[in-house]
């Protein structure tokens, strides 16, 4: 068998499928960004320590910074240009805006992948169990409290 | 990163067939949260890598099977936390695993990747060798089974020969009541190394035995069978001394999580609690 330094890759978008051909050393988030010009999703660390990546992988989150793009195969991902649906921005990126949980914004996406995750698993979360949910997710505006208010209050919402 | 080859095999022949063909210079990849910062640091330079997620026989599996629970080589540690058998059978190791990284990191990365990486602070291991585990191998020359007190060597270095690959986690049910309890102390809550890891199992025989991880090259076990220990009456003094001689057999270092003398005297502290928690689980069993 012969294996090349290049991948043919297929997968599913915010909905939408691409295929591509992608040097196979090159990792998720450089094809998010770079190819896909989904600039949304941040690149930081490049270690999983940080978060700044994360983007959901058939509904679960992953630190695309430590995925290789080939591994994508066939894969649903979403990121957070995903959230929002014509035009307007889904409930819990309002409550990110109303919580004053953005501040430079640059964890914000990540945050973001890693609540839509947790609520969609436990949609009643408590304080500890979102802290523990997005432990991952390092804040360096240090705006955890009004973070974590904001995925209470969006679950809070859902109940009304 | 450097390029290199990328396969992915559907069935483990395919996979003992690349991993012989190109002996160290293959890498075997599961989750990848390991093997990614390796490749990006150049400290991992494999001329291919072998993707494993989609080989049919060693799909994410948690099954049992004769009084043995197998984890497959590709199950990821939220799924070894979320299994019911797991929670019930081996409690102490969900403890564990909840501890490694973030909720995103244990979405992708493996047990058994956790144990192939040989970290002296793996988190999983102290759990894992309290419990028994073994470890299936294979190769093109057949499979092999190797209890995993065995299968650790040094820091990153473990038994798999070039060629072999790790299909499965293999952890027997305890038949008789046990009580197990793990312990661990960080600098902080979420995605850090442990600056001591540990696991404590009392059996109904008064044997207790120890699995002490980041104090040593390698995560290693330690036995009481005095019976001093599980005994929940027997003076606090004489289960000090106990404890003093089995934290006895630790070497550990100083780094940037602690200084040596730090780690020998939390031991102590986390080694009594998790005795604590251990007993008095055996005792509600």
């Amino acid at each position: 068998m012969k294996f090349a330094h290049a991948s043919s890759l297929t997968f599913t978008v915010n909905g939408t499928v691409h295929s591509l051909d992608v040097a196979t050393h090159h990792n998720l988030l450089d094809v998010l960004r770079d190819v896909l010009e989904l600039t949304g999703t941040k690149e930081c660390c490049v270690e999983g320590e940080c978060g700044a990546c994360t983007v959901l992988v058939d509904g679960r989150s992953v630190n695309s910074c430590l995925m290789l793009a080939v591994e994508a195969d066939g894969r649903e991902i979403t990121t957070v240009e995903g959230l929002a649906s014509e035009g307007r921005l889904s409930p819990l990126q309002e409550a990110f805006l109303d919580e004053g949980a953005v501040q430079c914004g640059f964890c914000i996406p990540g945050q973001l992948m890693s609540a839509q995750e947790l609520l969609a698993k436990n949609p009643h979360p408590t304080v500890d169990e979102v802290r523990d949910g997005l432990v991952g997710n390092l804040c360096r505006c240090a705006g955890y409290q009004q973070i974590t208010a904001a995925v209470l209050a969006v679950a809070e919402a859902a109940d009304r | 990163m450097r390029p290199f080859e990328y396969a992915r095999p559907q069935t483990v022949d395919e996979v003992v067939a690349l991993l012989d063909e190109h002996g160290p210079e293959a890498h075997v990849l599961a989750g990848g949260t390991d093997l990614l910062i390796g490749l990006r640091h150049g400290t991992i330079r494999p001329r291919i890598v072998v993707d494993v997620k989609r080989v049919a026989e060693i799909r994410p599996e948690i099954r049992e099977n004769e009084g043995v629970l197998r984890i497959s080589a590709t199950a990821v540690l939220t799924d070894v936390i979320g299994d019911e058998r797991v929670q019930s059978d081996f409690p102490a190791l969900v403890e564990a695993a909840a501890t490694v990284g973030s909720v995103a990191i244990r979405n992708r990365a493996t047990l058994a990747g956790n144990i192939c990486n040989a970290s002296p602070a793996a988190d999983t291991a102290p759990a894992l060798l309290v419990y028994g585990a073994e470890i299936d191998l294979m190769s093109l020359s057949g499979t092999r089974r190797v209890l995993l007190d065995d299968f650790f060597v040094g820091p990153g270095e473990t038994e798999i020969q070039p060629g072999e690959i790790v299909t499965a986690i293999s952890l027997p049910i305890p038949a008789r009541p046990v009580g197990v309890a793990f312990g661990r102390m960080t600098r902080r809550r979420g995605v850090d190394l442990a600056t001591i890891n540990l696991c404590c199992l009392v059996d109904s025989d008064g044997v207790t035995i120890f699995a002490y991880g980041a104090v040593g090259p390698r995560p290693f076990l330690v036995r009481d069978e005095t019976g001093v220990l599980a005994d929940r009456g027997a003076e606090e003094r004489e289960r000090d001394a106990v404890l003093r001689e089995m934290a006895g057999h630790a070497s550990p270092i100083s780094d940037v999580r602690a200084s040596a003398e730090y780690r020998q005297a939390m031991l102590g502290v986390l080694s009594r609690r998790a005795l604590g928690k251990a007993t008095d689980r055996l005792a509600a069993a």
